[in-house]
């Protein structure tokens, strides 16, 4: 449980949100990382270790590199927990766009 | 390749048409979705009864758009039987602009909620709606997240469909 909420500090983060979606595809050292963002160095390792605590990403030793994954397996459950909640309202608001188109037509004729 | 794409899926689920924003350990959530209708039209799905009842799904058995006014929303289950009643107050009701209401379901533990809705028009043919609703504790916001599945409250796409063939 604590984990999860972990989880969800993490991502609430719009920076963090920023490393993950730059490490999707290919695993990237902490420089690299860095270099994208116009923050602080510190910031972005500190942005990295909270995202690895919380099993986010995971690190891997290669050479004297130490490189940065994204664990897929952990970003599924985080989409999965508020995913439900959110395609209920999404479903919702769908009616209503439908209903008041019919309503616009209806009182234009 | 597909694992990379996979990933940047799960992330775009928070950018999607209806967006979440739920933070950890807070007590409270905001909605926001654009819509492809004007703003008059959007505020309008909100202040009469005929069309909320039509997309909430809903019995509007009372809804006075006024501060001070009030509200009482009844939903059954598919086979007619009240499923729950839902109650609130208005704070702020100013047309095309902001409603201000708080929101109570009967018989659950849930407590009540304020809900702070504000619309904004974008273009002459689209707007934005933003919910912030305030729980009364980070547990119960956490509850009442899992609450509309566990329930099986949640017959919205059913009804989209539903109304889809009443037009053809």
């Amino acid at each position: 449980m604590n984990l999860r909420r972990d989880v969800f500090q993490a991502i609430a983060d719009p920076t963090r949100r920023a490393i993950l979606l730059l490490v999707a595809s290919q695993g990237l050292t902490a420089g690299a990382i860095a270099a994208n963002f116009d923050t602080a160095r510190p910031t972005v390792s500190k942005h990295l270790q909270i995202l690895t605590e919380c099993e986010l990403l995971a690190q891997r030793q290669t050479g004297r590199e130490i490189y940065y994954y994204i664990n897929a397996k952990k970003m599924k459950q985080v989409a999965d927990f508020i995913e439900p909640f959110r395609k209920m309202w999404d479903d919702r608001f769908n009616v209503l766009e439908a209903v008041m188109k019919a309503y616009q037509k209806k009182d234009q004729h | 390749m597909s694992y990379g794409i996979r990933v940047i899926k799960y992330l775009n689920i928070m950018e999607r048409k209806t967006k979440i924003n739920a933070e950890d350990g807070k007590q409270d959530i905001v909605i926001t979705r654009e819509f492809d209708l004007p703003l008059e039209l959007l505020f309008r799905a909100f202040a009469e009864p005929e069309l909320v009842a039509q997309w909430m799904g809903t019995k509007v058995l009372k809804l006075e758009c006024k501060k001070h006014g009030s509200y009482l929303f009844e939903t059954c289950d598919p086979k007619g039987n009240v499923a729950f009643q839902a109650n609130g107050v208005f704070h702020e009701f100013i047309p095309n602009r902001k409603i201000t209401r708080t929101f109570e379901m009967d018989n659950v533990p849930f407590g009540v909620q304020l809900e702070i809705t504000e619309f904004e028009k974008l273009t002459d043919d689209t707007s934005k709606l933003s919910m912030h609703v305030i729980y009364e504790s980070p547990a119960q916001r956490d509850e009442l997240l899992k609450l509309p599945f566990a329930q099986g409250l949640n017959y919205a796409h059913n009804r989209l469909q539903d109304f889809m063939n009443k037009l053809k």
